[in-house]
């Protein structure tokens, strides 16, 4: 079956959603969303915890009630969409293919694309974890949908590696179910998650961080028997003699997310540091009417930053579609200097540009008292002084357009510098 | 009251906070850090976050929270309780699952849609 629409919107989460809802708003009307999941929402399904929506909405939300707003949104706007439906392909032509039970496979000849696929987790395999591969060894993310839509807790003596949010949320969720969560581990000598939830996950419920340990070993016959955890080196080996063995039955994984970029990658698209593609100032890829937000751009650790960038890429869509969305030669490339991972966008047209430009990174260990440094063609154009800067935070920068004294190509470096010793 | 060292939730700054008998806060950066330490040693509060059973055709089980913050020392009294509901559809954002949960003058809601 071929059909046709203005827009494609491939995954209906926060950010394809946002996306729709903009995209219309600016005036397209034939729009589709394709999403893989039985539920529109996406990871928010699954997130009955609070703590959405203090920027988008300006009160406190659950995700399930912070994507509903946006499902409400949608439906007034009568947005189409198909659940239970995989993208397998995005053509050259900007046709996009996708199967379901009821249609079979389908393509849709679209003018515009807007990819808002979001990120899956690291996994086991990714670490390579010395020992037996029993069942029982899950990502956080995985036994948090198990809990919070299948109503099934995975185990009763759990411990978990890593200390991003999700693996600190489900040491709480596992913990108010009646399981007893014996530990977090994390290799860095810091905690990769908000402040917030290491007090409200961890220490309300008398759960020990060990920082700079990693899970040095499994064991379990069929299913997970005991694990052993060690303290690590600066080079993050395990230090012989350090070693604690805990029993348990469920080893979760919280050890990273990454952009769910491959469609793009099928096409040869080019990447930024964070994995998802390289995009300027309105979320366009390299190529031409093709856009990304949300965690398959880069993961957010905010769902309203989500929909903020996802609106730039609805926009955008709109002005794109209606010719109003030129490409121009001159442009300005955006680095990530000393001490900053990656940025969003990488490049600036700066002819299209809006008056003030979000700029989006992190920083890739945590530092106390610098400088966030802007530096345009070897000239410092903006300064910003931070008491304390973590990687689990991201940094959103409006640079406003004038700071580039009308100059449209050159080379804008974001780079943390240290407080002058005076 | 004893004495309390707290990490400050407030900025991610989060300093080190040590509260003393007297209530007096120190190792704080902020006027805020000080408000936080003070209500997080008399008074704690929390929101409760669970699921309760339903008895969808999609789903098995329904998001619920408190629908203000509750004292910290009833979270397990609150999930107790929790656990006893069974739902039928149709359920909406804002209904009320339990009134008034363990005496703390606080409501229990749903947190999603759910109609068949």
């Amino acid at each position: 079956m071929v059909i046709e629409k203005d827009l494609v919107i491939i995954g209906g989460g926060s950010a394809g959603l946002a996306a729709a809802n903009a995209a219309y708003d600016s005036g397209v009307k034939s729009i589709l969303i394709v999403e893989k999941g039985p539920f529109l929402g996406g990871i928010l399904n699954q997130c009955i915890h609070n703590g959405f929506g203090l920027h988008e909405f300006k009160e406190e939300l659950t995700g399930t009630e912070f994507f509903t707003r946006l499902t409400v949104e949608s439906e007034k706007r009568g947005i189409e969409y198909r659940l239970n439906s995989f993208v397998t392909k995005i053509g050259e032509d900007k046709s996009v293919y996708y199967t379901n039970k009821e249609e079979g496979y389908v393509r849709v000849k679209a003018k515009a694309i807007i990819m808002s696929a979001g990120c899956y987790e690291r996994n086991a395999g990714a670490i390579g974890i010395p020992g037996d591969r029993p069942a029982g060894v899950i990502t956080a993310g995985q036994a948090q949908l198990y809990m919070n839509e299948y109503g099934y807790l995975v185990g009763k003596k759990v411990f978990i590696l890593g200390s991003g949010d999700i693996g600190l949320i489900m040491a709480r969720r596992m913990s108010l179910e009646g399981a007893k969560v014996l530990g977090v581990a994390e290799i860095m000598p810091y905690s990769n998650g908000l402040n917030r939830n290491i007090v409200q996950c961890l220490e309300d419920y008398g759960i020990p961080l060990y920082l700079h340990h990693t899970v040095s070993h499994v064991w379990g016959k069929s299913h997970l028997e005991k694990i052993e955890i060690s303290e690590v080196n600066d080079a993050l080996q395990p230090i012989k003699g350090t070693e604690q063995v805990f029993e348990c039955d469920t080893l979760l994984l919280s050890i990273g997310l990454i952009p769910y970029n491959n469609l793009l990658n099928q096409l040869g698209l080019p990447t930024s540091r964070s994995r998802g593609a390289w995009v300027n100032e309105h979320m366009e890829t390299k190529m031409d009417g093709v856009f990304s937000c949300g965690n398959v751009l880069h993961v957010h650790d905010l769902a309203d930053n989500v929909v903020a960038e996802a609106k730039v890429a609805g926009k955008a869509a709109a002005l794109y579609l209606q010719n109003k969305l030129p490409r121009h030669e001159e442009l300005i490339l955006v680095e990530p200097g000393d001490g900053v991972g990656y940025t969003v966008p990488c490049e600036i047209d700066l002819e299209n540009a809006e008056e003030k430009i979000p700029v989006k990174f992190r920083v890739r260990k945590p530092t106390k008292e610098c400088y966030i440094t802007y530096t345009f063609n070897g000239e410092v154009i903006k300064k910003i002084y931070k008491q304390t800067i973590i990687p689990s935070e991201m940094e959103i920068d409006p640079i406003p357009k004038d700071l580039f004294k009308g100059e449209k190509s050159g080379k804008l470096v974001v780079s943390l510098t240290p407080k002058e010793v005076k | 009251m004893t004495e309390r060292d707290l990490i400050c939730i407030m900025c991610p700054n989060g300093c080190h906070l040590h509260v003393d008998k007297g209530l007096n806060v120190t190792g704080n950066k902020c006027p805020r850090g000080v408000a936080y330490a003070k209500a997080e040693v008399t008074h704690p509060t929390r929101v409760v976050t669970s699921t309760v059973r339903i008895n969808s055709k999609e789903l098995r089980v329904c998001p619920v929270k408190t629908k203000d913050p509750i004292p910290k020392e009833k979270i397990f009294d609150i999930m107790a309780a929790i656990d006893q509901v069974h739902l039928k559809t149709p359920v909406h954002i804002g209904d009320v699952i339990i009134h008034d949960v363990c005496g703390t003058g606080i409501d229990v809601v749903a947190t999603r849609e759910i109609l068949s």
